[in-house]
């Protein structure tokens, strides 16, 4: 029989580690429903998506009381939405409406892929819809958004870089009500992957299959808890352990993911290995930090010590798993981890040492809450300064950042729910608004140029 | 399918008894069972053929969930694999 402690492990991951699987997010490609007008388009993707999506959460359900494994989210993610609104420009919220509809029909908490791949050019139709993005997160409450305006490949659109900065302001005032939290539905990147189960950044690309399902695990607790026993240990060590604790985990995603994809028709896309803390106790990436030796996150020591979880994170996942990909890595959104939280508030991490931290792990600045009168190219600089660090390294970086209207330095911000709270972080007062104002593309690094 | 059926808690005269008990009445099959005393607490592992089970996973599942909170134990109901995969390369 299977070894007791083993099992007896298994067990407290999940009940007293926060173990689960964060995610089960189907990739949908909505080609199909392509039609010449908003209406038709937009009612035969609400078709679609209700069509295939319709068991995904009782299938998730399932899953998670055969193997034990609760899993949180169940999402659906879309065809860049700004390829089927090319037709009518002007009326995108008319698909908009329609996405958010078909998530509450089928009853999964979000819909990904209202986005727009534009590092390198803008064409017309994306610029309108990018223009729509603002209104399309106001009213709806499950969708989310994002585009691309770099990649290592083709440089840097710092005139997406430029407009996106005035959407998220916009995107902020016009959910004054709820403090900005239509910017924390929308996500800026460079080197954006297709087939990312989380969000808010989810799409599924145009280089993907019809229906795929791509799965996202977790388990900052599950590290932290094994590190624990790791007081006095060399840093080799406390590597192999978070190598192997990855590798555990990583499995069940896979295990379920396969099966997943099986009772749903679908293609099994891939497994993100991705560490994402929630603001619940237990289940931290700032604590796993902590717990290797640092004081309080965001003290000097704390990018070595993401690198190596991030790496070791990939290395202990890679071997677990056959299909890796999406952002594989540790996340550190600010207002959904207690412990960056904490950090925040103390004053231990600022906007600097986030930077410097997302040139070491996956993703970006996330879910950072700033002064509500942020000017836009200000937000736009952070953006091109994430960018940069993506294009440069060959990895993905994104921004997904919140200007509070009305709020200032000092205040707080609760989103509630999985997204937290946050302490409003401060951004230099100096201006890049010149830089910004030149518009323009970034070329890209002499070695993109591989061929 | 084979399913492995934890129950950890209290030590009390009679938990052996009333799990298998209910395993039992739905035929299940005790294929393979160790208990022992893990960090002072009472811990039994079963497996446990429910091929032939009268409840679906679900249900049988809720009935030992329940019957764990009568008896003041914590019951867990998982397929099998779940452990293969994640302990085994």
């Amino acid at each position: 029989m299977i070894n007791q402690r083993d099992i007896i492990e298994t067990i407290d991951m999940v009940e007293k580690e926060h173990f689960d699987v964060r995610t089960i997010t189907m990739g949908l490609s909505l080609f199909s429903c392509i039609r010449e007008d908003a209406k038709t388009t937009a009612d035969l993707c609400y078709d679609k998506i209700c069509k295939k999506a319709d068991k995904i959460v009782k299938v998730a359900e399932d899953l998670g009381m055969k193997y034990g494994i609760p899993i949180i989210n169940k999402r659906v993610s879309i065809t860049p939405a700004s390829l089927l609104t090319a037709n009518f420009p002007g009326k995108e919220i008319v698909l908009a409406k329609a996405l958010d509809k078909a998530a509450k029909t089928c009853g999964i908490d979000f819909i990904g892929g209202y986005s727009a791949l534009v590092h390198k050019s803008m064409t017309s139709y994306e610029k309108s819809f990018i223009e729509s993005i603002p209104e399309a997160l106001s009213i709806t409450e499950r969708m989310c958004s994002s585009v691309n305006v770099g990649s290592s490949k083709s440089g840097i659109n710092m005139d997406a870089v430029k407009m996106m900065g005035e959407i998220i302001k916009k995107s902020a005032q016009l959910t004054a009500d709820k403090d900005g939290i239509g910017s924390a539905k929308l996500v800026v990147f460079c080197n954006a992957v297709e087939d990312n189960p989380f969000m808010a950044g989810a799409f599924n690309g145009i280089g993907e299959g019809e229906t795929v399902v791509n799965v996202g695990v977790s388990g900052p607790g599950v590290v932290h808890h094994a590190l624990k026993s790791l007081k006095d240990a060399s840093i080799d060590q406390v590597a192999e352990t978070i190598k192997k604790t990855a590798f555990k985990i990583t499995r069940a995603g896979q295990l379920i993911a396969t099966e997943a994809a099986k009772r749903l028709d679908a293609e099994f896309g891939i497994v993100d290995l991705s560490l994402a803390p929630t603001p619940v106790m237990g289940d931290s990436v700032a604590h796993i930090l902590e717990e290797m030796g640092l004081e309080s996150v965001g003290c000097h020591g704390t990018t070595a010590a993401l690198a190596m979880l991030n790496d070791a994170v990939k290395k202990g996942g890679v071997m677990a798993s056959s299909r890796v990909g999406g952002l594989s890595g540790a996340f550190i959104p600010v207002s959904e981890d207690i412990g960056m939280i904490r950090a925040a508030r103390s004053g231990s991490i600022d906007l600097n040492k986030l930077e410097a931290m997302t040139s070491v792990c996956s993703v970006g600045i996330d879910m950072v809450a700033i002064p509500g009168d942020t000017p836009a190219t200000t937000i736009s600089g952070i953006i091109a300064d994430e960018c940069a660090i993506g294009m440069i390294n060959n990895k993905t970086t994104a921004v997904r950042i919140i200007p509070v209207p009305n709020k200032t330095v000092g205040d707080e911000v609760e989103f509630g729910g999985l997204l937290g709270s946050a302490p409003i972080m401060k951004v230099s007062g100096y201006s890049c608004e010149k830089l910004i104002n030149r518009g323009g593309r970034m070329p890209a690094p002499i070695h993109s140029n591989k061929n | 399918m084979k399913a492995i059926v934890t129950v950890i808690g209290k030590d009390k005269s009679g938990i052996i008894a009333k799990v298998s008990g209910a395993l039992a009445d739905n035929l299940v099959n005790i294929e393979d069972i160790s208990q022992s005393i893990v960090q002072g607490y009472f811990t039994m592992i079963m497996l446990c053929d429910i091929s032939a089970s009268k409840l679906s996973l679900k249900d049988l599942t809720a009935l030992l969930v329940e019957l764990g909170n009568q008896i003041g134990v914590s019951i867990h109901v998982q397929h099998e694999d779940v452990f293969n995969v994640m302990h085994k390369i």
